[in-house]
């Protein structure tokens, strides 16, 4: 029981930093139906804006360990929200309306260049960062066996909670999210009502990059340490996730991020570590063989 | 001058001609209708006004400005609307949210007026304002794509194919309804219709549109008369 709880502790954290990046790929999808695959490297490059602003703030001798978080997070989001616009901007706008794999191939251009760009920059070593955040509580005990619930933990939760709230609400109610599902249903109407739909779509871009960047900066502080390669294998689980929850579906990738990381942490947890990237695929090949469309995703229907 | 002028437009889909140098005008508080059979052109002439796809050749001009070669949404902000062929009614949104996004670029202290005025012209959709527009019957759909369009306050009016799909109470009351929005709005009205004798009556002017070129043009009432017009377009096919 005890060993249970904390399980789910820790999949709870890790699920909240895959469903902050699913969010990127299922909107991306959804306005333009592709596949961003160099999206988990922009998470990558947030994680290394928030690795460089907070040693570099610190070698100066800036601020304590709160004020240095948030203005790495802030810092990093506008990193990776550069990076993401760009992206789109460069690699995939003068690819659109072409054949559908250009822009796909061009992901994976992108996405080797970005790793290659910050591994020449950065150094190919891994980078550690000391930790910033320390302590918790104890849940519960038994024996020697304590189920601790870390600051860091509940921090990384309730971040992911209260984001994905304010942007679900800021698609569900308010004129930029109108305008973001207005072209995600109809790109061609919304154009016809005066909206600027590449305007739309750069935004999407740098909204995806942003949360990403937010979920880099909780990586950095939950595992310690980074390198250029980190985005490949986060950014398929993410990917995953999208697909699981629903591809397009933005409550779906809140879901399939969470699964995600809980299947992954009870994995490791009761069968071997060694398996625990087995499993989150296997998933992603038993979804897309018995339900394609994800446990939230709409039926895929082709329009006239 | 005319409120817009069309001339000399071609226009293609890759390699296939579509248009072949079409001139029209249209004239400022007119209705005027395009008929013509499937394929003649009339909705691509309809898309081209608005850039998409942009003509190749000849202008179009709109209260003296030449948009020809300006962005869809550039156009769209300046005074032009178009309820397009298919309706185009955003599924997975409310009537009201379509008719928001129908107003995205006016002034926010018009919205309760022009609100009223769509409900006005169109109970049902006041009914309808929290249902989803994918659940709408066909009608309903027209209704909401013509009041999405008046959203933005448009002097030029283009209305593709209102009647097409639709049951034919509805058709008369849409009709009704294109007539008020000219005479009581002020609107200016280019109308592309199958259902020439129902246009042809309510139009002031009409151009015959047969494979990508204007053949026959006069009054509504003239065109109305023609034995040639008759028996293309309405034998048989008149409501």
């Amino acid at each position: 029981m005890e060993y249970f709880v904390q399980q789910l502790i820790n999949g709870l954290a890790l699920g909240s930093i895959y469903g902050l990046i699913a969010i990127g790929y299922t909107m991306v999808y959804g306005i333009i139906g592709m596949i961003n695959f160099a999206h988990g490297d922009i998470f990558m490059v947030g994680a290394f804006g928030a690795l460089i602003v907070i040693v570099g703030l610190g070698a100066v001798g800036f601020g304590g360990a709160g004020v240095l978080i948030i203005l790495a997070l802030l810092a990093a989001m506008l990193i990776a929200a550069v990076y993401g616009w760009a992206l789109e901007r460069v690699a995939y706008r003068p690819l659109r309306g072409s054949f559908r794999l250009a822009a796909l191939i061009s992901a994976i251009g992108m996405s080797i260049f970005l790793q290659n760009f910050v591994q020449l920059s950065q150094g190919a070593r891994v980078k550690p960062l000391q930790p910033m955040v320390e302590g918790g509580f104890v849940v519960m005990e038994k024996g020697n066996f304590a189920v601790t619930l870390s600051y860091l933990q509940i921090i990384i939760v309730v971040t992911t909670v209260v984001l994905m709230a304010g942007f679900s609400l800021l698609i569900a109610k308010t004129p930029i999210g109108r305008t973001q599902r207005a072209c995600e249903q109809d790109m061609k109407m919304a154009s016809l009502l005066g909206l600027d739909v590449n305007r739309t779509i750069s935004l999407t871009f740098v909204m995806g990059a942003a949360l990403a960047a937010v979920a880099g900066m909780m990586f950095l502080l939950y595992y310690g340490v980074i390198d250029f390669f980190i985005g490949f294998l986060v950014g398929i689980k993410a990917f995953t996730a999208a697909v699981l929850g629903g591809i397009g579906s933005l409550p779906g990738a809140m879901l399939g991020g969470l699964l995600i990381g809980l299947i992954e942490t009870f994995w490791s947890g009761y069968f071997t570590v060694e398996y625990k990237d087995v499993a989150a695929f296997a998933i992603l090949v038993l979804v897309l063989i018995f339900r394609p469309t994800g446990l939230l995703g709409r039926p895929e229907v082709e329009k006239v | 001058m005319s409120m817009l002028t069309v001339s000399g437009v071609e226009t293609f889909y890759g390699a296939i001609q579509a248009l072949h140098g079409v001139d029209i005008h249209v004239e400022e508080g007119e209705i005027v209708t395009l008929i013509g059979a499937n394929g003649a052109g009339k909705s691509t002439l309809l898309m081209t006004i608005c850039g998409s796809p942009q003509a190749r050749t000849g202008s179009i001009v709109f209260e003296s400005e030449d948009i020809t070669a300006l962005p869809t949404h550039q156009i769209m902000r300046k005074g032009i609307s178009q309820s397009p062929e298919g309706r185009r009614i955003f599924p997975r949104m409310t009537v009201l949210e379509n008719l928001k996004m129908g107003a995205a670029f006016s002034e926010p202290a018009n919205f309760d007026t022009d609100l009223e005025q769509v409900y006005t012209l169109f109970p049902r959709l006041k009914e309808r304002a929290e249902q989803r527009g994918g659940t709408l019957s066909g009608g309903e759909q027209q209704m909401l794509a013509i009041g999405r369009a008046l959203m933005s306050r448009p002097r030029l009016l283009l209305l593709d194919e209102p009647s097409l799909g639709i049951a034919p109470m509805l058709v008369r009351q849409i009709f009704t309804a294109i007539k008020q929005i000219n005479v009581q709005q002020g609107v200016t009205i280019l109308l592309v219709e199958q259902n020439a004798y129902h246009a042809l009556r309510l139009a002031h002017r009409g151009y015959v549109l047969v494979n990508g070129t204007i053949q026959m043009t006069g009054a509504g009432k003239d065109l109305l008369a023609r034995p040639e017009i008759r028996a293309a377009y309405l034998e048989g096919g008149a409501t």
